[in-house]
């Protein structure tokens, strides 16, 4: 493409000096090759995206060898040499542009493997969608492959899109953008599978099949490599011009032969490698200049990105993962996303996703620098919001317009509401439903409060979380729910956030949230995780850690003192305490000495005691029935069946248990979340008590008979607190908040809700109650996660 | 005059995570934000020497897993209320390889 815009440029300003010879490798001149996607689409034929045809090289005098490749530059004779032998040049222009890249993988050769570059591989796969019910894979989720993915998907392939990374286009898009893309890809019938690393293609005389490293297999009657580009640098590399990653060219164009110039996405300039055409336009009227020896500098341009997909509105430039400061506007309902990130009151960077309309309005700005600390506050908005409140544009808004997406709420409802006399926010959720789903709309509807109402109505501060959402714990766990979000990204999409990915309070609270509402198909997020359940031990203030294993029941043997001796001696443990929890805890242990004391433990038959988690940590005992001449049940081991069922959960906040062998109480479990007193008749239990902060006594939940209902009760008691509770509300300060009477209700007096929560339990804990330590003692994790990244100590000095 | 190190893949770090690298100077912590940027700075906040690599990572900065301070990755710098600020060291990413400015870092004196 590049060629053909030079070749113009120059005739331009000089028509005759120069005689032209065109090489090119293509049996075609040249054509708008951006739009071979439509093309691919059916949305356009060969002939519309044609820019030079044979009249225009003809009507310049243009020699042109198309289907002629050069294979080599005789510098010192000023040679290029074609299939067709040597032809002489003054001054030789390359414009080779880029090839597909096709990753390393076995079977990358099979026929039916396909690039996304030129005519031919359109044609090649417009061959192949002819095949009724055709499979394509697509590997690589960026501009190129999502575009053969659209178009593809038109023809009505099957179509699996490949991506290596955790979002769509990761080099334009933020997550939540990648996200809105992903579900609109979605819609339209197209598999998305992110984090996808592909192992081979496999196929005996052409291609069938993709498989992953995850071992699944997805059939293909086409795979198309879309993965990236290389600069197609050989030919520079071979005549020993100076090359990097693109043949290196001047601010003239000129390479490091002055009389051999390159232009197009072959070059290098200044570190950088383009792969997209406004900088080659640019690059075209600067080199045709140098060749009329005028001066001309090439300057690197902001470079925008379009997905052309119909119906898909996306844009992205500059900066905007720097961010500086960032002013995020999301529209849940209309699956509108935008992003401004900010530096020193300029704009850097913009995302733009579902309503690209403002685009050129702030990438004008962002390109002229312009300060717009002045207009900030609706910045936002875009062109149309300048200068308008508000309130004002609420109380501009038609009867008609919606107001709440979930509910289908419009203003007028809400204003007839307000007349009829719901003055506040929970009359107006009682009488219309108004932001009573998911409430990212509450805001909207204080402002219609307001405007409505006057000086009447005072608008609320909002009480989110934490700064990045005005919305509630329980609001956000409905909205999880209710809508089925089962990502970070897509609850902080469709919920307003008003950062791009949250901040330190929030996230552990969403991927907690997560957890406990899908903990099948939830992949925990180890980043969204405070250190020590990340790490899987309590961090010392002095960056070390304390290991706790687990003794269940605070039971123990001999050779488990033996190994943790072992241990604490190995490691070189400088303090040993006996925890109030019943078990022991070795403090002071150097981080890169955890897995290897892990796996120690683990050989000993220790697993973790989560001493550093929120979710089950203790179950206390007493030594019952088995000793205590007061005993009247098996204390001891009922306390090491409750921890054997419950740990490795995770719960809002901490939980801890123990179990008493009569009312005698030494094991304390009247201050416990929850506690058992064994007495004659049964059992005892009780719940929400504490001895931390606060100091409250359990309060009864139900006497039982039997060890299995106790177990059945503690089960839906936790189950009841991991669906409902505010994540860090403690058991206590959960139940003060829904009452008592409405846990006694779900758990003790409704049998069959009952068996719901402890089957809901159980499938959970069939993923989680697994030991942590065993699974981060492998070599995976030593290198990936405990080892040092790199080693600079060993390196010499300079 | 930097003197750009070859360390790791950009991949050897998890998104919005955080790994070590050793140095006579003392530990550095390499950033890898949600959009693939790369930072590094000492590993000890400016308030009680807490390990940066081991806090939350959220935009561009990171919570300390101590007492919850706030640091900018691109600056050092703690932000709000806070005040104190950590060494930044140049660092960029080359065709998926992070490379690491060790013109300070292999300084003969560990100044
Ligand atoms: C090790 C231990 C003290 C000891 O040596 O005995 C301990 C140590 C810590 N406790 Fe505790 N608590 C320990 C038993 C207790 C107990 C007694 C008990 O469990 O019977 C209580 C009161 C009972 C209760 O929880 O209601 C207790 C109430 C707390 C609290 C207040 C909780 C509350 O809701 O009010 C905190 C703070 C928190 O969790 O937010 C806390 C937090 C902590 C932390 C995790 C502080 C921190 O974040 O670093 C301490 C970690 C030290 C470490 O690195 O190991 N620790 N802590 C005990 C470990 C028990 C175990 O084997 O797992
Ligand atoms: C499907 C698709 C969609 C795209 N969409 C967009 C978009 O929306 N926006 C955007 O800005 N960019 C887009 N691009 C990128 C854009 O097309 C390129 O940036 C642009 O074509 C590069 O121009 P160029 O002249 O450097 O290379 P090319 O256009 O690739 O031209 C290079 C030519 O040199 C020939 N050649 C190579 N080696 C030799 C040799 N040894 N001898 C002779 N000839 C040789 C090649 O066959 C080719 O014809 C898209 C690209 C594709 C493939
Ligand atoms: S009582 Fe306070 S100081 Fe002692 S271990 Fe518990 S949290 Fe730490
Ligand atoms: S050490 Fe970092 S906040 Fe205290």
């Amino acid at each position: 493409m590049a060629s053909g815009r030079m070749l113009e440029e120059l005739f331009e300003l000089a028509p005759d000096t120069y005689d032209v010879t065109l090489f090119g490798a293509e049996p075609r001149g040249n054509y708008n090759r951006i739009m071979l996607s439509p093309v691919l689409a059916g949305d356009k034929t060969y002939e519309e995206i044609v820019t030079h045809d044979a009249d225009w090289y003809r009507d310049n005098g243009v020699d042109c060898r198309f289907g002629e490749a050069i294979v080599k530059i005789d510098r010192k004779k000023k040679q290029v040499i074609s299939t067709s032998g040597a032809t002489d040049y003054d001054k030789l222009v390359i414009a080779t542009g880029s090839a597909s890249f096709f990753i390393p993988v076995a079977g990358n050769d099979l026929p039916g493997v396909i690039g996304f570059r030129d005519l031919d591989d359109v044609e090649a796969m417009l061959a192949a969608a002819k095949k009724p019910n055709g499979r394509a894979v697509i590997i690589g989720g960026g501009l190129l492959g999502l575009e053969a993915a659209a178009a593809l998907n038109e023809q009505g392939m099957s179509v699996t899109v490949l991506h290596l990374m955790g979002h769509l286009m990761e080099r334009q898009l933020d997550p939540a953008a990648g996200y809105l893309l992903q579900k609109e890809l979605e819609r339209r019938g197209i598999r998305v599978i992110c984090n996808a690393h592909t192992n081979a293609i496999v196929g005996t005389d052409r291609v069938e099949a993709v498989l992953l490293e995850d071992q699944s297999t997805h059939p293909a009657d086409i795979v198309v490599m879309a993965a990236g580009i290389r600069p197609e640098t050989r030919l520079g590399i071979d005549a020993g011009l100076h090359t990097e990653r693109g043949i290196v060219v001047s601010d003239g164009m000129q390479t490091s032969d002055p009389d051999i110039l390159a232009l197009g996405e072959c070059v290098e300039h200044d570190g950088v490698v383009y792969g997209l055409v406004a900088p080659l336009y640019d690059m075209a009227k600067v080199l045709a200049r140098t060749l009329t020896d005028e001066v001309a500098a090439f300057k690197a341009p902001e470079v925008s990105t379009k997905l052309k997909v119909t119906g898909v509105d996306l844009f992205s430039v500059g900066d905007f993962g720097e961010e500086y400061e960032e002013i995020v506007f999301r529209d849940p309902a209309q699956g509108v996303y935008k992003r401004i990130t900010l530096h020193e009151d300029r704009i850097v960077g913009l995302v733009m996703y579902g309503d690209t309309r403002d685009s050129s309005w702030f990438f004008d700005k962002l390109k002229t620098h312009e300060d717009i600390s002045e207009i900030r506050g609706t910045l936002i908005f875009g062109s149309a919001g300048q200068g308008i409140d508000p309130l004002a544009a609420v109380a501009a808004m038609s009867d008609n317009s919606e107001i709440c997406g979930c509910n289908g709420v419009c203003k007028g409802t809400i204003v007839t509401a307000i007349n009829g006399g719901a003055t506040d926010l929970g009359a107006i959720r009682a009488v219309t439903k108004a932001s009573a789903s998911c409430g990212s709309c509450t805001g909207l509807v204080e402002q219609v409060l307001s405007s409505t109402l006057g000086d009447d109505f005072i608008l609320p501060a909002a009480s989110g979380i934490c700064a990045c959402t005005d919305l509630s714990h329980a609001d956000i766990r409905r909205v999880i729910k209710s809508r089925s979000l089962k990502t970070i990204p897509a609850l902080m999409q469709e919920a307003g956030w008003k950062t791009s990915c949250g901040c330190h309070v929030c996230r552990p609270a969403l991927n907690y949230y997560m957890i406990a509402e899908w903990p099948l198909e939830y992949a925990d997020d180890l980043q969204s995780r405070f250190v020590n359940e990340r790490n899987h031990a309590n961090i010392q203030k002095d960056g070390t850690y304390s290991v706790v294993p687990r003794m269940w029941g605070g039971m123990t043997t001999p050779t488990e003192l033996r190994a943790i001796a072992d241990a604490a001696e190995k490691y070189k443990v400088p303090t040993i305490h006996v925890t109030g929890g019943q078990r022991i805890d070795l403090l002071g242990v150097q981080r890169q000495d955890l897995p290897e004391m892990w796996a120690d433990l683990n050989a000993a038959g220790m697993v973790s005691g989560h001493a550093y988690s929120k979710g089950l940590r203790t179950v206390k005992t007493c030594v019952g029935t088995d000793h205590c001449r007061f005993g009247t049940q098996d204390s001891t081991g009922l306390g090491i069946q409750l921890e054997k069922m419950l740990w490795g959960s995770w719960t809002p906040h901490k939980v801890k248990l123990a179990v008493s062998g009569c009312p005698r109480n030494c094991a304390e479990a009247t201050c416990k979340d929850l506690g058992v007193i064994c007495v004659d008749s049964g059992y005892e239990v009780s719940v929400a008590g504490a001895a931390g902060m606060e100091l409250k006594q359990t309060e009864a939940l139900a006497k039982v008979e039997t060890e299995a209902e106790v177990l059945d009760l503690a089960a839906a008691f936790i189950q009841l607190y991991r669906e409902h509770a505010a994540y860090l509300d403690r058991p206590y300060k959960w139940v003060a908040k829904v009452g008592l009477d409405w846990v006694i209700e779900r758990v003790v007096d409704d049998l069959e809700n009952r068996a719901a929560l402890c089957e809901r339990f159980e499938i959970s804990q069939s993923v989680y109650r697994a030991d942590p330590w065993a699974k981060q003692a492998t070599p995976e994790f030593q290198a990936n996660k405990w080892a040092a990244l790199a080693d600079l100590t060993l390196e010499a000095a300079e | 005059m930097s003197n750009w190190i070859d360390i790791a893949a950009l991949n050897d770090i998890p998104l919005r995570g955080a790994r070590v690298v050793k140095s006579r100077v003392g530990c550095v912590a390499v950033f890898r934000t949600a959009e693939d940027k790369v930072f590094a700075i000492d590993d000890k906040c400016p308030h009680e020497k807490g390990p940066l690599s081991e806090g939350i990572v959220h935009g561009t900065a990171v919570t300390c897993p101590l007492h919850n301070w706030v640091i900018d990755l691109e600056t050092g710098m703690a932000r709000g209320a806070d005040e104190g600020r950590v060494n930044t060291y140049e660092i960029k990413v080359e065709d998926g390889r992070i490379l690491l400015d060790g013109a300070r870092l292999l300084a003969r004196s560990a100044a």
